[in-house]
Formats: C-alpha cells, structure tokens, sequence
C-alpha cells in the first residue's frame, strides 16, 4: 500500500524547490525506473510525489560558456538526436544509442539516469569521462540557491549520491573538449537491447605523438558505484601507446577494478573484460 | 484509500478525462479504469513492448508511465490506430505474412512498427530489427514479423500504399 497524500506538478524551478523544502517528496521525471521500483516494493513512494516535467528550466541541450549543458529532463531520445551532442560529445550519443529500446529511451531521462547511481548506468560512465558536473538547485531559506559538484564526486554507493533531501538535480554542465581531445566508450552486455551493462569503459584523453595526455577513464559495473580510475589514467598519463605498453596498462585496469559475482557475470570475468576490452579499445586510440 | 488524481488528456483523437490513482501506470489506465484492452500488459517493467503506445508522437512503455502524466498529451493506442492508412497497411501485411502467432505481442509489435515507419518510412530490415528491439516474441516468429512491416515499407517505396 502507498501512502502518498500529495501530487504536485510544478511548473517552475521555485515552486519545485518549493516542495522539496517540505520535505518527504519522491521526484517523478521519465519514471522507467520509478514505477517498476514502486510497484514491485523496492522502492515506497513518499507522502508528495512530484512530476518535475512541466518545469522549464530543466530541458534543454545547449551551450552555455565553454560547456554544453544538457537539462535534466533531456531524454536519451533528445540526447540521441542532438546535432550538438554528436558533433562534440559522440562518446555520450554512443552510451544513449544502447541504451535500453526506443520506448525507454523516449522516456528515460539523464536525470534520472544519474540520480539512480546504478553502478551500471549507462550515460554515467562517457560523463565520468568528460569531466561531466551536476547543477544542484534547492531553496533553503526563501530564495533558490544553487551549487556544482564534478560527478565523480556525486555517487556515494549503489543507488546512493549526494543529492540533498531538498535538492534536485537541475541539470549537467560538460566542458566543450578541445579539437585534439579523442574519447571511446565500449558497453558490453550480452545481446544488443534492453542489456545491463557486464561491464562498460570510457576513456577520453588528448592524443599528440601516440600517447594520450589529461587522461580519464571511468569504468562501469566494476565496483559500487560508476568510476574513475585514477591508477590506470597515471598508467596512461604520456605513455607512447605499443604493444607493451598497452599491455601493462590493462594490467593495472584489471587490478584496479574491484567488481561483484552476479546474474550477469562473475568477478573474474568482469575483470577479465576489463583487461581485454581496455587493451582493444588503446590499440585502437594508437591506430588513429 | 490511495490518492486520486484527476487529469484531462487526448486519447486517439478524443478528449478524455479520468480520475486515476496517482501511482498507477498508464496501462492500467487505459486497462482498467478505460477499458482499452488492446493494449496488453506482458512483463510491467519495460522489458516487453507489450503496451507500446504512443504520447506526444512517440513510443512508450505505457506500464512504465505514471498516468498522471498523460495529463495534457495525447495518446494513441492500438485502437486509435484504426483510422491510420500506414496502420492498415500494416494490419493487412501481418495478417498476409501470418505474423501472427499467439497475438500477445502483436498490439505493441504493430504499434512500434508503425512508430518506426513513421520516423524513417524507407527502413530497411536491420532499421527495423533495431527499432522493435524492446518488443519481445516468445512464439520467436520474428521474421514474419520483420517481413511483414519490411513490405510495408517497399510498398511505401512502390508508392502503391498506403
């Protein structure tokens, strides 16, 4: 049984903060997660559910200063059709193009993707690797106040961020890559549709004589929450990409990760992808 | 009691209003509070495409979908689809592939192929493979299912139908 007492449906940031401040509030947006969560009792709706849909301020993808902000009610359709998002971020467009089928991704949104903190999240992971900060809005004492966090410090454990109880996720901010910046995403999961990743890797860095240089790599379904991998970016940092270089650094990205047995796969085999999907992904950063 | 929830919406061309609970899905809407029974419920949790319906133009998972936000959209089921000549068409090379078996998916199957249609009217097989991927068949005729709206498409081409 649900004990919900209110539905609001803002329209507009204020009145959304608003509610929020009341606290004991459940945000729908695309509700593909929210609504197989609340009725098969993993997850209990609070006393106010809220339909952030109609707020303005959360749609939209454009660029704002040296980033691309992208609203949190952009659906992975939107992403996926973005001129904007395909000529600068194709890792993203990529992530959202195997994502689910096309009735989730007309629905699903990139804030609820993020606010869900799978460790298996599909747009997670390219945003790890783009330097991806989330816009935070809540209006604590009668005016809106707003904050940024960069994303590899918002996910505290599955399911679990930082997000305040009377916060809500307004938005993402990706700084525009340079033209020498090159980016991969692999996602692998066992048939092409509707697949939580086994295991997924971004990695972005700036390519100048063979070797990548202010690297990221952010792995996916490898440990509590989506990751950064600092040891194997210090592995790749200015390394000239060989045969045995590109050995030793999938070395380090298979030790580094430290993931799960589970319906899907087991540890060893997750880290053994790690390894070997890594390696194939750098032999083709070196080819280009 | 659980929470009601008024809302006023377009459904296959027709105002309509419904008083909904506010944690009940589409589906059950049009099922059970409606009385729209072609659109079916196969797995509640988006993995099917059983009750693929359309909103705003696009395909949705209607279980997936709160029905308080229908408020102000317009939906269009199966049944809606009875006055669409790409809809007929569709009808009309299913039944003539016999891509049909047991039926259950073939509400959701027709609704998403005509979606695909809809956006890229010149999809080829792998296009449409691609685009039914959220619709499942466990009598497995996913070829006949694939030929079927394939001709649709090369008919389209021919400028024969719709």
């Amino acid at each position: 049984m649900t004990d919900i007492q209110h539905y609001v449906a803002p329209t507009s940031l204020e009145q959304a903060a608003e509610t929020l401040r009341a606290g004991d509030v459940t945000i729908l947006a695309g509700g593909t997660d929210l609504m197989p969560q609340s009725q098969s009792g993993r997850l209990k709706i609070k006393r106010t559910l809220m339909n952030i849909h109609h707020v303005p301020e959360l749609n939209g993808i454009a660029i704002d200063g040296g980033a691309i902000r992208i609203g949190a009610l952009a659906t992975m359709t939107d992403m996926l059709q973005s001129k904007l998002l395909q000529q600068h971020l194709p890792i993203l467009v990529e992530a959202c193009d195997h994502f689910a089928s096309d009735q989730i991704r007309n629905a699903a949104t990139l804030g609820g993707n993020i606010c869900n903190a799978s460790p298996a999240g599909d747009t997670l992971v390219p945003l790890l690797a783009l330097d991806a900060e989330v816009e935070l809005a809540s209006k604590p004492n009668g005016s809106l106040s707003r904050r940024r966090m960069p994303l590899s410090e918002f996910f505290i454990g599955p399911g679990r961020t930082k997000l305040g109880a009377t916060e809500l996720l307004t938005g993402v901010r990706i700084p525009l890559p340079g033209p020498a910046r090159t980016a991969r995403f692999f996602k692998f999961g066992t048939r092409p549709a509707l697949d939580i990743s086994t295991v997924s890797i971004a990695i972005a860095g700036t390519l100048k004589d063979g070797a990548l240089s202010q690297v990221r790599v952010a792995f996916g379904a490898v440990a509590p929450v989506p990751m950064r991998a600092p040891r194997t970016e210090q592995a790749l940092e200015g390394r000239r990409l060989d045969a045995a270089s590109i050995d030793a650094i999938a070395d380090v990205a298979r030790d580094e990760v430290t993931p799960i047995d589970d319906v899907r796969a087991s540890a060893w085999y997750r880290k053994e992808l790690i390894h070997n999907i890594t390696k194939r992904m750098l032999a083709h950063v070196a080819q280009t | 009691m659980s929470l009601k929830h008024e809302i006023e919406f377009s459904l296959n061309g027709v105002k309509r209003r419904a008083t909904v609970r506010v944690d009940m899905s589409a589906l059950d809407m049009l099922r059970e509070v409606i009385g729209l029974t072609g659109t079916k419920y196969g797995c509640g949790e988006g993995e099917c495409g059983a009750c693929t319906i359309l909103v705003d133009g696009l395909s949705l998972n209607a279980c997936l979908m709160f029905a308080v936000d229908c408020q102000g959209r317009e939906l269009v089921t199966i049944e809606g689809l009875a006055a669409d000549a790409r809809a007929d068409a569709l009808r009309a090379a299913f039944v003539e592939h016999g891509a049909v078996q047991c039926g259950y998916c073939t509400p959701g199957m027709v609704m998403q192929a005509s979606h695909v249609l809809a956006a890229h009217p010149h999809a080829d097989a792998a296009a449409i493979k691609r685009g039914i991927e959220g619709n499942l068949c466990r009598c497995t005729g996913y070829k006949k299912i694939v030929d079927a709206i394939a001709s649709v498409n090369s008919a389209d081409k021919e400028g024969v139908a719709p």
